[in-house]
């Protein structure tokens, strides 16, 4: 087709009352750095809880029910660290985790998003899979040790089932939520112009359901680390989990609040990164409203 | 290819149609009793109150709903589901989201397998057409309410399809931009001419625009009145203050006005009943 066939009538009128109805555009970085104050404010919080945990475990501080005599103080906690750090150990150790928690995240993103998505969008197959999946959840990571031993041959695949067990529930109910939150009139204008069932799921169910997944992603991300220690009572020698756990066993108490401090680091910062992920993954949800 | 003429003819036949909305004992009929015969290239508004039926009946022109009872064909052939040459503009918010403007008009070529260079370069044509040229890389929420119609318009037409059926399409729009839009639409509709089946409640409306309005009666809908417009195009505004305009909006008002006693009924979509919360 010829662009002159079909010169724009509109042309004349797209300028003045559109355009400028239109200029609310802004491309205005929607989360650029906060405002120097408000970091402030932030880093004073955490500086405060700091300061707070320095004098309760310094004065040995004893509230009856709760007592912070045997915990260990930050200072403590610090030069554990730093040993840590300098040993060749923490590499191995971290190492070791990022892929257990990576393997069982991944997994978990194929099956939950997988089976979302069908369940989102077939009766059937919501009716066939829901109630398994219902009576499967509320199962806590500890209670799947014993079967997850005998289920799986290498004590590796264990310890990656059971991040995968904590990381799929919040995978899957998002990408359920998001899958029948796509709109009919998207989809049936979809099929008005041409679209049938595949195209209809790749071009307008699973972008609708984009951002649910992603903030499933991201939940998933923090419970995979969270069931990390529960994985990693399995292991024999490496890992933050096993690390922690290791660590009560020989009453290292320094070094249980070190594995703890890693593993809430480590968790906050790969849901940060499947968070920064997901907005790359969605680049009409930058800018404007949408 | 210059202006080519749209591909079949666009006959609209519909006989003795009723529309059933609703499932087992809340089922009830929308529309009743409809025949219709509506020629190529005709421009038809179909007028009524509102939840009168007149969407249910372009969503069964459109494919999304069935007969109850009757006959609907374009062409001689039954319509059976949604298709391309049944091009649909909704009231709004029917762009995808996830893609730019460019690649939302060039989503029917597309689901039809054009490459994606021709397809693109086809999506800015029409573009050009509704006079969006500019925004070709821009996301639908980045333009304003009048501009995603227009790239809804321009989606639909690409597509050649022999009848285009838009469902109040600019009754979400302010004042001023609905007057431009229905110009656009009357300038656009001349260089490429199909048959056009256009529901609103806005009597001003389709007597700018239409060949043929039908005025429908409140629920269960029939066709109460078939008024032929003889007005010339190409049609300017001073056509609203045209006396025979004025006599044709005053009658009607008496055929619009509610009986005693009727409440006005919720709006339905050309999919059905209304969603619950959605807009």
């Amino acid at each position: 087709m010829s662009t002159a066939a079909l010169d724009a009538p509109g042309a004349a009128l797209a300028a003045p009352p559109g355009s400028a109805e239109g200029r609310r555009l802004g491309r205005a970085a929607g989360r650029s750095a906060l405002p120097l104050r408000r970091l402030a404010t932030r880093a004073g919080a955490l500086g405060l809880g700091l300061l707070a945990w320095h004098l309760a475990a310094s004065h040995r501080l004893d509230l009856g029910p709760v007592t912070f005599r045997n915990v260990p103080a930050p200072a403590e906690v610090a030069r554990a660290a730093w040993s840590l750090a300098q040993s060749p150990k923490l590499g191995a150790h971290v190492g070791a985790s990022l892929a257990r928690v990576l393997g069982g995240f991944l997994a978990a993103l194929v099956a939950g998003i997988g089976l979302g998505l069908a369940i989102g969008r077939s009766r059937l197959a919501g009716d066939l899979l829901l109630p398994p999946l219902e009576v499967l959840r509320p199962i806590p990571a500890v209670a799947w040790i014993p079967l997850a031993i005998l289920m799986f041959p290498s004590s590796e695949a264990s310890m990656v089932f059971i991040t995968f067990t904590g990381a799929l529930f919040p995978i899957l109910l998002n990408t359920v939520h998001g899958a029948e939150a796509a709109s009919p009139r998207l989809v049936a204008s979809a099929r008005s112009l041409g679209a049938g069932r595949a195209a209809i799921l790749r071009e307008v169910v699973v972008p609708a359901a984009l951002p649910s997944m992603v903030t499933g992603a991201a939940i998933g991300m923090g419970t995979a680390w969270f069931c990390l220690v529960t994985a990693e009572m399995i292991s024999g020698q490496y890992g933050i989990g096993y690390f922690t756990w290791e660590s009560y066993t020989l009453q290292n108490y320094d070094d249980i609040v070190v594995g703890m401090l890693l593993i809430g680091l480590l968790g906050m910062g790969s849901s940060v990164a499947v968070r920064a992920l997901g907005r790359l993954a969605m680049p009409w949800t930058r800018g404007g409203r949408a | 290819m210059s202006a080519a003429p749209t591909s079949a003819a666009g006959r609209i036949e519909i006989a003795g149609a009723a529309i059933r909305l609703g499932t087992g004992t809340a089922a009830f009929e929308v529309v009743r009793d409809i025949d219709l015969a509506i020629p190529s290239r005709q421009f038809v508004c179909l007028l009524g109150p509102s939840g009168c039926g007149k969407s249910t009946l372009l969503g069964a022109l459109a494919g999304h709903l069935g007969l109850a009872r009757g006959r609907l064909a374009l062409d001689g052939q039954p319509v059976a589901g949604p298709h391309p040459e049944r091009g649909i503009v909704f009231q709004q918010h029917t762009l995808l989201p996830w893609r730019r403007v460019v690649d939302n008009v060039a989503f029917g070529p597309k689901m039809r397998g054009v490459g994606r260079t021709e397809r693109l370069a086809r999506a800015r044509d029409f573009l050009a057409l509704v006079g969006l040229a500019d925004f070709a890389e821009r996301y639908p929420a980045e333009l304003s309410g009048g501009m995603q119609q227009r790239v809804e318009i321009a989606r639909v037409l690409i597509n050649r399809p022999r009848i285009l059926l838009m469902d109040e399409p600019f009754g979400a729009l302010d004042a001023q931009t609905r007057l431009m839009m229905q110009e656009l639409l009357l300038d656009i509709w001349t260089r490429l001419p199909t048959t056009v089946v256009f529901v609103t409640h806005d009597i001003d409306e389709a007597l700018f625009l239409g060949d043929r309005v039908l005025v429908m009666s409140a629920r269960p809908g029939r066709i109460l009145e078939d008024i032929p417009l003889a007005f010339p195009r190409p049609r300017g505004r001073d056509l609203v203050t045209d006396p025979d305009f004025v006599a044709l909006k005053r009658r009607c008002l008496d055929l619009l006005r509610p009986r005693d006693g009727q409440s006005p009924l919720p709006r339905l979509t050309p999919l059905g009943l209304p969603l619950q919360g959605a807009a």
